[in-house]
């Protein structure tokens, strides 16, 4: 019974990487990572039962933790063009100075 | 009482499955980046959490569920916020939703993608 799940989210994690590659927009490739994430975590749980050895699930709550925060990290770095403190308008550093584009 | 836990786990783990299949199907499929968002989001937690379920009653009692708990109420907390951040930060860019008023919906996203 876990194979066929196991098969499920692998079929899912492929539609996600075309999703992935298609785009259009950079938020569609974010989603596309997050989900991506969200099935790999379920499928190292899935796979630690199959193999019958559950200590997978250690790496599996690691996984979760990163890709939360891997999500929210390209969020900022997009918007901000950095990845320290929210750039203040008033009070720009010159690091931001130079990263930002606009 | 052993097959009756088998059982349920098994239309658990297929009930996840089918939902995980659904939402990557509708990732791929729909026409938008709203609806789009939409389908993975929902999915992504009934899904998961339903896989998640179905580890934890063949688990049983051990420390398999305390690790299965802590995934479950991780990816509970976690995968919302980041949907809602992911929709935010695209409609703060300036991502316009689709309304279905023009016949073009598939490549609706290039104009603004500029933007972002």
């Amino acid at each position: 019974m876990f194979t066929a799940a196991a098969a499920a989210i692998l079929i899912t994690m492929f539609l996600a990487l075309i999703r992935l590659f298609a785009g259009p927009t950079l938020y569609d490739r974010v989603l596309a990572v997050n989900s991506f994430g969200t099935k790999t975590v379920l499928l190292i749980g899935v796979m630690g039962f199959l193999s019958e050895r559950p200590e997978f699930l250690d790496i599996a709550l690691l996984y979760a933790l990163i890709n939360f925060i891997t999500t929210i990290a390209i969020l900022k770095f997009f918007r901000y063009r950095a990845l320290g403190d929210a750039p203040d308008r008033k009070h720009r550093t010159d690091a931001w100075k130079r990263l930002s584009i606009s | 009482m052993e097959t009756a836990l088998d059982i349920l786990s098994w239309v658990l783990l297929l009930g996840g499955g089918a939902f995980v299949i659904i939402g990557g199907v509708g990732l791929l499929r729909l026409p938008d980046f709203y609806t789009r968002l939409h389908a993975a989001g929902m999915t992504d937690t009934l899904g998961a959490g339903l896989i998640i379920l179905g580890m934890m009653v063949e688990g049983g009692l051990s420390l398999v569920t305390v690790k299965l708990v802590l995934l479950g109420a991780l990816i509970f907390l976690t995968s919302p916020t980041a949907t809602h951040a992911i929709a935010n930060a695209a409609f703060t860019a300036g991502l316009e939703p689709w309304t279905g008023d023009d016949g073009a919906a598939a490549d609706q996203g290039e104009a603004s993608s500029s933007k972002a």
